[in-house]
C-alpha cells in the first residue's frame, strides 16, 4: 500500500480535489446571504426601537421619527394582494392539475410561465395605465393588484405541482363513496395537498413583500399614516428606495432600520413555510 | 337467495376505439359472492367499474347496453346515487391520507356533508370496523392516521369505509393482490361473513381465491363473458374449452 502506482495516486488526488471543490462551492452559496444578513443587521439593529416602529417619519432636520406608515402600508398592500391572488391562484392551479391535456390548460400554463418572467416594472406600468390613470389617483389597491399579478404564477405552479402528486386512487376512493366532483376536489384532493398549497402561498407573499418597482407608480408612497386603500400608501421597499437615495443622514437611518424589518419579515415567512411543510405534510 | 340484484344485457365498454368489454349478459343474485376471473387484460376490471359507473371517469372511456340495479337502469340514475348503492374496494388500499381511522370509516357521510350525531358516528365506526374484522386491532388508535396501518389493515379499513355507507352491492377489484397471504386469508374470511348482508362481486386473477370465496364464477376472456356458472360446476365441469384451458393452466 505504501507504493501506489502513480496513475492511481493521480486519480485519488483528483477525486479529493473534486470533493473539496464541491464542498467549497456549497459553502460559498451561503456567503451572500450571511453577508447581507450581517450587514443589514449591523446597520439596522441600532436604529430599531419602539418609537421607530410607532412613529411616522419626521421632516428633514428633526431627529427621530419612524416607519409606522410604511409598516402599516406594507402589511395592507401585501394582505390585499394576497386576498386577490391566493383564491385565483389556487383555483387556476386546481384546473391545471385536473386538466393536464386540455387546450386551455396548455395555453394558461404557457401564460403562467411567461408571466413569471415579466419584469415587475412592466407589470407596474401596465397597472398604472389601466388602473391609476383612469381612476385619476395613485392608490394602495392598484399596488396590491400589481403585486397580485406577480404572486399568481408562484401560487398556480405550486398548487398544480402539489396536486399532481396526489395519486388518482385517492380521488377514486372519493368518487366510489358517491362524492360529487366538487367535494372530491375540495374535501379530498385539496386537504391532501394543503401543506404544499399553503407553503406556495406564503412563499409568494415572501417573494413580493420586498418588491419596489411595481409600487413606484401605483401605491406611490405617502409620508403620512394612511389605511385607505384608495389613497397613495407608503410601503417598506418604497421607503427604503426613497430614503436611501436621499442626502440626509436621518433618512438613511430609517432606510437601514426598514431594511432590517423587511429582511426579518421575509426570513420569518420562509421559516414558517419550512415548518408548515414539515408539520402538515400528508403522508401519501 | 335467487332474486337478481344486478343484471346487464348486451353491455359493451370501450377505451376510445378499443373495445374492452364485449356484449356481456350477466345476472347477479342477491346475497352471494360472484367471482370474476380471467387473464390480464380480459376486461374484468373494466366490467366491474362499469357496474358503479367508475369506468366513465377515465378520459375517453365509454359504454353502452343495459346495466340494471333491481329494476332501475344504472345509466339513467345519477352516478352519485349509483355509487352510494354500489360500494367499491380497490386493488391498492387507498385510505384518505389526511383523515384518521375514525374519519376514514365515516368519510362517506362526513365528506358528503350528511350530519350524524356523535353516538351514531361511534356506532357506525364500531360496527363497520367490527364487520371488517379490524376493530380489535385499531380500537385504541382510532384517531391515528389511516396510513399508519399495514397494507392488509388499510385494505380492511377501505372495506369498512365502503360498508359504512350500507351499500347493497360491494365491488372488489382484486382486493388482495397487493397483500401478503395472511392478510389475504383474513380478507377472504371477511368476504364470507359479509355475504349474509351484501352482494359481493370480486375480481380476481387468482383461481384458488375464486374457488374458495365465491358462489358463482364468471370467466372473462378477451372482453367476452365466456362462461358463468355455479363455482363448483365451473371448476369441475367447464363447458367451454377456453375455460377449461384457463383453469387447468394451459393458457397461451
Amino acid at each position: 500500500m505504501n507504493k501506489l502506482n502513480p496513475r492511481i495516486k493521480y486519480r485519488l488526488g483528483m477525486s479529493k480535489l473534486f470533493h473539496a471543490l464541491v464542498i467549497v462551492f456549497a459553502f460559498m452559496i451561503a456567503i451572500p446571504l450571511i453577508a447581507i444578513l450581517f450587514f443589514v443587521i449591523k446597520e439596522g439593529i441600532t436604529k430599531i426601537n419602539w418609537n421607530f416602529l410607532t412613529n411616522i417619519p419626521k421632516p428633514v432636520g428633526e431627529v427621530g421619527g419612524g416607519i409606522a406608515n410604511a409598516l402599516l402600508g406594507s402589511l395592507i398592500i401585501v394582505l390585499v394582494a394576497a386576498i386577490i391572488a391566493i383564491p385565483i391562484g389556487i383555483f387556476a392551479g386546481i384546473y391545471l392539475s385536473e386538466n393536464k391535456n386540455s387546450r386551455l390548460s396548455y395555453w394558461s400554463r404557457l401564460a403562467v410561465d411567461i408571466l413569471q418572467g415579466v419584469p415587475s416594472i412592466v407589470i407596474g406600468i401596465v397597472i398604472y395605465f389601466w388602473i391609476v390613470k383612469p381612476s385619476g389617483t395613485f392608490s394602495a389597491i392598484s399596488g396590491s393588484m400589481a403585486l397580485a399579478v406577480m404572486m399568481l404564477p408562484i401560487i398556480i405552479r405550486s398548487t398544480e405541482e402539489t396536486l399532481k402528486l396526489i395519486p388518482f386512487t385517492i380521488k377514486e376512493a372519493g368518487f366510489a363513496l358517491g362524492l360529487p366532483y366538487h367535494k372530491v376536489i375540495l374535501k379530498v384532493i385539496v386537504p391532501c395537498g394543503f401543506s404544499g398549497i399553503l407553503s406556495g402561498a406564503i412563499l409568494s407573499v415572501a417573494r413580493i413583500a420586498g418588491e419596489t418597482a411595481p409600487l413606484l407608480f401605483t401605491a406611490f408612497g405617502n409620508p403620512y399614516l394612511n389605511a385607505n386603500v384608495a389613497k397613495p400608501m407608503q410601503s417598506l421597499p418604497l421607503l427604503i428606495f426613497n430614503y436611501a437615495t436621499s442626502p440626509y443622514e436621518e433618512w438613511h437611518n430609517l432606510a437601514w432600520g426598514a431594511s432590517m424589518i423587511l429582511l426579518i419579515w421575509i426570513l420569518l415567512l420562509n421559516i414558517i413555510t419550512k415548518l408548515i411543510t414539515q408539520k402538515w405534510k400528508v403522508q401519501l | 337467495m335467487e332474486s337478481t340484484i344486478i343484471s346487464s344485457s348486451n353491455f359493451n365498454a370501450y377505451f376510445g376505439t378499443n373495445h374492452v368489454v364485449k356484449n356481456v349478459n350477466i345476472e347477479i343474485p342477491k346475497n352471494s359472492v360472484i367471482a370474476v376471473m380471467g387473464p390480464s387484460g380480459c376486461g374484468k376490471t373494466t366490467f366491474l367499474r362499469c357496474i358503479n359507473r367508475m369506468h366513465e371517469l377515465t378520459p375517453g372511456a365509454t359504454s353502452d347496453g343495459k346495466m340494471m340495479l333491481h329494476d332501475d337502469d344504472v345509466y339513467e340514475m345519477h352516478p352519485i346515487f349509483v355509487r352510494l348503492k354500489i360500494g367499491m374496494v380497490f386493488q391498492r388500499p387507498n385510505p384518505f391520507p389526511n383523515l384518521s381511522i375514525y374519519d376514514n370509516v365515516i368519510a362517506g357521510y362526513k365528506l358528503n356533508g350528511l350530519r350524524l350525531s356523535k353516538s351514531e358516528k361511534d356506532r357506525i365506526v364500531e360496527q363497520s370496523l367490527t364487520r371488517s374484522a379490524l376493530w380489535n386491532e385499531v380500537k385504541d388508535s382510532l384517531h391515528k392516521k389511516g396510513t399508519f396501518l399495514s397494507g392488509g389493515q388499510q385494505q380492511r379499513l377501505c372495506i369498512a369505509r365502503a360498508i359504512a355507507m350500507e351499500p347493497e352491492v360491494l365491488l372488489l377489484d382484486e382486493p388482495t393482490s397487493a397483500l401478503d397471504p395472511i392478510s389475504t386469508a383474513s380478507i377472504e374470511e371477511l368476504l364470507y361473513e359479509l355475504k349474509s348482508t351484501y352482494t359481493l362481486v370480486i375480481v380476481t386473477h387468482n383461481m384458488q381465491q375464486a374457488a374458495r370465496v365465491s358462489n358463482k364464477t364468471a370467466f372473462f376472456y378477451l372482453g367476452e363473458l365466456v362462461e358463468y356458472n355455479v363455482t363448483k360446476e365451473l371448476f369441475t365441469n367447464p363447458k367451454d374449452s377456453r375455460t377449461q384451458n384457463y383453469i387447468t393452466g394451459r393458457f397461451s
